[in-house]
């Protein structure tokens, strides 16, 4: 990793952490006791024979902020493609919020399910302003109709101010969201999941292209979002995984290789030899 | 509250009512020998621009800020078209070639005993003006229900639309679809009781031609503007991101593109008096092509661009096939490239800054 002279933190930003109500960053998320809020077994996914997944099952605590590792082509993403909808797996189950059956929902019904997620390539709409993305991600009935007569009250206005502070782009809330830096970007594509007030966040690297500052506010971010969201996060910085410190899953062609404290997956024989011994 | 901050919407409106007001006064009420005096071909000819940048408007809210390149619009267009053309004709009455008092002339000519079944309810004017809206917009909610929910996207939809305008074509120029084949429906005498030759009844369907022009454009303004057209925009910038936003991509493009077809549709239907003739021609993929070529020389997601664009290509073509007629094609197509190349915003984009349409 590169070092970086550290620049005092912004202020604001913390304050802001704080009034959104999700506490100080350095808290610990409460203790997810409950029954998973995301239940996926024995998932297989083949393209034209070749297992992306291979009986995965995963099982993700409500309220968890949960890592997910693995080498290029590992099937992170197609995991996230199976949770979303966007892939139908060939075998297995898929569960959310207990009675929630993926596997029969479209995507768009997913989303508004509660499941929201980051592509790994960021997307945000670039010909629109900052505002009106996160306008368009807010969660309300997206209906063609209502859409076409659909007109912001005041507390949706605040709820959009809101998370322009928490994602640091008040500023730049005219701007066109083409005009943003690839780390803005990747802030206002969570900015648009919180709009969505999803419970599940399913996260495919999200820091990456981020300088070290801003991965920094990221790793805080998330960590004050836990406990209010589940939060899965696919990444390959390792120093940011470590510096969220939870619960870390490791895949590989398709399989989980390993799951537990980040120090515990480092040490376990078959990791280092797939992935961190490479 | 529209029109804040549309500047090209309210030069258009503007022009718009001026010429409503002006142009007919001009065409009737001053005398031809005046250098004042506007023609009836004049009139007739700036009538049918009128229902063109109808169709560029039409063409420019589904490509535009859709992203759906549709190239089979002309057979909206020809469709609203036909249902005019279909009330026009049964207007003759007794007063054909063959007197026959329901059947129109291409039947009798064919030995047609009956008026098929489709033709039923085209003597009266609202049913006709109902089928214009009708026809072009279920055929759009059948086709983009089929297009959009198996998710084709891109040149493959682009050839579809192409192939289904095509496919049209061919079959109106059958005479046994009973539509008139290659001739098509012709020698209109009267609409709603007006000689449609009369000097006043072409001032009055360019009257109308304008209006219509501009609620379209007002109908347009005001869903671009609603958080629907932002939702449409951020389906053509990318498509997957907005569908797992929670929004039904598929209901969405249809909406628009059944809204587009059915406003093409009504521009057919001014177009066909005006002319005096539809016939299978009208939805030959190369009209689509040349929809697509005006919006793109215009500007695209501007909709005033659209109409800009299709007025000037429309008078550089009446200019060009008068003049030099084997010019025409290939001018077209370099100002499409030199278009593509150096303009890509279109000529609005020249007036409009660093601005970028949405
Ligand atoms: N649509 C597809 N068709 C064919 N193969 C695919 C498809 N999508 C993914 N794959 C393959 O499945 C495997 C898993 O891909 P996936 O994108 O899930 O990996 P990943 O863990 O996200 O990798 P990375 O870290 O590079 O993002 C890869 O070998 C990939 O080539
Ligand atoms: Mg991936």
């Amino acid at each position: 990793m590169q070092f970086e002279p550290q620049r005092p933190r912004k202020p604001v930003r913390r304050i802001d952490l704080m009034t959104y109500g999700f506490g100080s960053a350095s808290e610990p998320a409460p203790d997810a006791s409950s029954a998973p809020i995301l239940y996926i077994e024995d998932i297989t996914v083949s393209f034209d024979g070749f297992k992306a997944l291979d009986g995965l099952s995963l099982y993700v605590d409500d309220g968890e902020l949960r890592c997910i590792i693995g080498p290029n082509g590992a099937g992170k993403t197609t995991m996230m493609d199976v949770i979303t909808g966007k892939t139908r797996p060939d075998q297995g189950t898929a569960f959310f919020a207990r009675s929630v059956d993926l596997l029969s929902l479209s995507e768009p019904e997913i989303a508004q399910a509660g499941i929201g997620r980051k592509f790994q390539v960021p997307t945000v709409f670039e010909h629109q302003s900052v505002f009106e993305n996160l306008e368009l991600a807010l969660y309300t009935n997206k209906a063609v109709w209502p859409s076409l007569f659909a007109r912001l009250n005041g507390a949706e206005r605040d709820r959009i101010e809101e998370v322009l502070a928490i994602i640091g782009l008040t500023e730049s809330r005219y701007s066109r969201a083409g005009v943003l830096s690839h780390g803005q970007k990747q802030w206002l594509e969570i900015g648009m999941l919180l709009m969505q007030s999803p419970r599940l966040l399913l996260l495919d690297e999200p820091v990456a292209g981020m300088t070290h500052e801003e991965t920094e506010h990221t790793a805080e971010l998330l960590l004050s979002l836990a406990g209010r969201h589940t939060i899965i996060v696919v990444e390959h910085d390792m120093e940011f995984v470590r510096s969220i410190g939870r619960r870390v899953t490791v895949l590989h062609e398709g399989r989980m290789l390993a799951e537990g404290r980040m120090q515990e997956v480092q040490n376990h024989p078959k990791v280092i030899e797939v992935y961190l011994g490479a | 509250m529209l029109l804040k901050r549309d500047l090209g919407g309210t030069l258009l409106l503007a022009l718009l009512g001026i010429a409503i007001l002006v142009v007919p006064v001009l065409n009737l009420a001053v005398p031809e020998s005046s250098s004042l005096h506007l023609s009836t071909y004049t009139v007739t000819l700036l009538g049918k621009y009128l229902t063109y940048a109808l169709l560029a408007i039409a063409l420019d809210l589904i490509w535009g800020y859709c992203g759906i390149m549709s190239l089979g619009h002309s057979a909206f267009f020809a469709l609203g078209g036909y249902a005019m053309g279909m009330y026009l004709m049964r207007a003759i009455g007794p007063r054909g070639v063959y007197g026959d008092p329901v059947l129109p002339d291409f039947m009798v000519f064919l030995n047609w005993k009956e008026l098929p079944w489709y033709w039923y309810g085209f003597d009266q004017f609202w049913f006709a003006a109902l089928m214009v809206m009708l026809a072009p917009g279920l055929l759009a909610l059948v086709f983009g229900w089929l297009a959009f929910r198996s998710r084709v996207t891109g040149v493959y939809l682009s050839i579809i639309t192409q192939a289904l305008t095509y496919a049209l074509m061919l079959a109106f120029f059958r005479n046994d679809m009973g539509f008139g084949g290659n001739n098509g429906l012709t020698d209109f005498k009267t609409l709603l009781g007006f000689d449609v030759h009369a000097d006043s009844t072409r001032a009055g369907l360019f009257v109308v031609s304008a209006l219509a022009l501009a609620l379209g454009y007002v109908a347009c303004r005001a869903v671009v503007s609603s958080k629907l057209g932002r939702v449409v925009v951020a389906i053509r910038d990318a498509e997957d991101r907005t569908r797992f936003l929670g929004y039904r991509v598929e209901l969405f493009k249809l909406w628009v593109f059944v809204l587009s077809a059915v406003l093409a549709g009504i521009a057919g239907a001014l177009y066909v008096p005006q002319v005096g003739i539809i016939n299978p021609s009208e939805f030959s993929p190369l009209n689509s092509i040349e929809v697509v070529i005006w919006v793109s020389v215009g500007g695209r997601a501007t909709l005033y661009g659209a109409v800009a664009g299709a007025g000037l290509v429309n008078y550089a073509k009446t200019y060009l096939t008068g003049a030099l007629p084997e010019v025409w094609l290939f001018a077209l197509g370099g100002l499409f490239v030199l278009v593509t190349v150096f303009l890509p915003r279109g000529l609005v984009g020249l007036f409009r800054g660093r601005k970028e349409p949405p």
